[in-house]
């Protein structure tokens, strides 16, 4: 069941995506980002790419921008994990300027998170040089675009990530 | 069973101006017989991705068919890609398969149920439009212009010996810089 407020933010999320000429949005369904599909789906600008597993994301993302397109990825932070050793070998080792769209599964602002998903995700971005946002409510929802434009000027992935109880 | 370098020049051969996509020890032979380099990616990016880098290659490039080279212990590090590729059913994407039931890079060792699993009956069953399998290369040799004509996504297992020895040949190694240049070089390429 999609409720109002998904709906609201991944029509804003989109709305930032069409800004950026997103052509392919590389996708694996998760409790954050749900209204996402039904909202790609319709956006006749984009084509949804369903995954079985996260870490197919990048390189398809890697094809697709080999061949002049202009994807993102979507997923949870339990997949981004998933995703290391594409992260690595091809993202990072070949300059990809991949946004990366993670929900960030666990993220609380106060009390601080318990779920190692959360717990993890900031210090493991750090640790690969992966510049991060996060979007917490409909305002920060630009960062996005700004995001984006430094995956194309600085030739690396950045990532976004999208706190889980905004979402919901 | 196929020689694999002579499954890779019976391909070269039909390749027409098909965009190819290997890694592992295939880049390398691949490497060795093609005619066509610029429209070559071989890389050691990243173990058993090489179906999601075709797949989004031949989403990107729809009218141009796009070869992929992949090899039996790649794939079942992506297995699941059989059935992403087949969901998005790309028509120009062929995905060839060198089944020698080891892992040759790493010395030969067998890869897990080697010789009792069906590599063509899993991409049959996720969902390939079209689905062949070689042991004998007169028939590759046969049916190979046809299997480039045809609407995929096609799966072609080519069953090859199981050679423990890495590939004399080498392939150059990509880097971000050559990477862009591959990029480059698409752009003019429909």
């Amino acid at each position: 069941m999609v409720d109002v407020t998904q709906s609201v933010m991944a029509t804003k999320i989109l709305e930032e995506l069409k800004k950026c000429n997103v052509t392919h949005v590389v996708w694996l369904p998760h409790s954050e980002n749900k209204a996402m599909y039904e909202t790609v789906l319709r956006e006749s600008s984009m084509t949804l790419v369903p995954v079985c597993r996260e870490g197919e994301a990048i390189p398809i993302a890697l094809g697709l921008w080999l061949g002049g397109k202009n994807p993102v990825i979507m997923h949870q932070n339990t997949g981004f994990y998933d995703s290391g050793d594409s992260l690595r070998g091809l993202a990072l080792d070949y300059h990809l300027p991949l946004l990366m769209l993670i929900g960030a599964r666990g993220w609380r602002k106060s009390p601080p998170p318990t779920d190692s998903a959360a717990i993890f995700q900031e210090p493991v971005l750090d640790a690969w040089g992966i510049k991060h946002y996060l979007v917490i409510d409909e305002k920060d929802v630009q960062m996005i675009s700004q995001a984006y434009h430094e995956t194309q000027a600085t030739s690396r992935p950045v990532a976004v990530l999208i706190a889980e109880e905004q979402m919901q | 069973m196929i020689d694999s370098m002579e499954a890779m020049r019976i391909i070269s051969r039909s390749r027409g101006e098909a965009i190819v996509v290997a890694c592992m020890t295939a880049k390398d032979e691949w490497h060795h017989v093609s005619t066509l380099h610029q429209l070559d990616f071989l890389y050691i990016g990243s173990m058993g991705k090489a179906s999601s880098v075709g797949l989004g290659l031949a989403l990107a490039k729809p009218q141009r068919k796009v070869i992929l080279i992949d090899a039996d212990g790649s794939l079942l590090m992506n297995l699941g890609s059989l059935v992403t590729i087949a969901n998005m059913a790309p028509g120009n994407l062929i995905h060839f398969v060198m089944e020698n039931g080891i892992y040759r890079i790493t010395g030969g060792q067998p890869i897990p149920n080697a010789g009792k699993l069906s590599f063509s009956g899993l991409a049959k069953e996720a969902g390939y439009r079209q689905v062949y399998d070689f042991d004998e290369a007169a028939s590759v040799e046969k049916k190979i212009d046809i299997i480039m004509k045809q609407t995929g996504p096609t799966f072609v297992c080519v069953k090859s010996p199981s050679v423990s020895e890495c590939s004399p040949y080498t392939s150059p190694r990509l880097d971000a810089k050559i990477v862009r240049e591959f990029r480059s070089t698409l752009s003019n390429v429909h």
